[in-house]
């Protein structure tokens, strides 16, 4: 079982390596990772959004809903992180000084 | 960690770094949409801030926010993202669509005070969140569990 494991994860990582080597190049201008939204961000993104710093126009505005299940994402761990902790037993509501 | 490990050096520094820690905290989360920086990185820094007064005055300081209230501003921090996010629906917009209400005549001004709005939600759920982690790390805040 466990070597049946190990030869499918070496087909698997054989599989994205084999396939990473037909991507474009890093940075590459006409990627279509740049080519779909990405101009209408740098060309029009301060007019449209009034920031400034095109980070921040994508992140709150044009992927604002985005950025809302990231701030969801970090609020929920944090919880998580305070159950395994161990806050929850020994944290009750009614308890709490302040 | 019951104890403050103050001291008269460390006392003068904190009173002296944490208020400006708070005002670049603000900055930064203010700031966001013009330079870099936005909620993420303020509501750290504002912790950073406040953990650092807990660090040297110990659990009684006078100015802490308390387990309780960290989790009341983590949670009041997604609820002011998602409402400022549920606003325009009421005037026929779409979800986060900051423009929709007609506060403003520039849909531009209103798209940056719905940014900056959204900005500080996460700033506050950030900061939040690190303040009860670090509560909880720290043992601080326990119930006495005498009964």
């Amino acid at each position: 079982m466990k070597a049946t494991a190990f030869a499918l994860t070496l087909v698997a990582a054989a599989v994205f390596i084999h396939a990473s080597s037909a991507l474009p190049a890093f940075g590459t201008a006409d990627a279509p990772a740049s080519a779909h939204v990405s101009p209408r961000y740098i060309e029009r993104g301060y007019e449209e959004t009034g920031a400034h710093n095109l980070v921040t126009a994508v992140l709150a505005d044009y992927r604002g809903y985005d950025t809302l299940g990231e701030t969801t994402v970090i609020f929920t761990a944090g919880l998580a992180a305070l159950l395994i902790i161990g806050a929850g037993a020994a944290w009750s509501w009614e308890g709490r000084p302040r | 960690m019951k104890q403050p490990f103050g001291s008269a050096v460390l006392e003068a520094a904190a009173r002296l770094l944490a208020p400006f820690v708070l005002l670049f905290a603000a900055y930064v989360v203010s700031h966001g949409h013009s330079s870099p920086g936005g909620g993420f990185q303020g509501g750290v820094l504002f912790a950073a801030g406040l953990l650092l007064v807990k660090l040297t005055r110990g659990d009684p300081s006078q100015w802490e926010i308390g387990p309780r209230a960290a989790l009341v501003l983590a949670c009041s921090g997604v609820l002011l993202f998602a409402g400022i996010g549920l606003l325009p629906l009421a005037w026929g917009g779409s979800y986060l669509d900051y423009d929709a209400p007609p506060l403003f005549a520039d849909p531009v001004a209103e798209r940056v005070l719905g940014t900056v709005g959204i900005e500080v939600g996460v700033a506050l759920a950030v900061a939040g969140i690190i303040l009860l982690v670090f509560d909880a790390l720290a043992g601080w805040g326990e119930p006495e569990r005498s009964a």
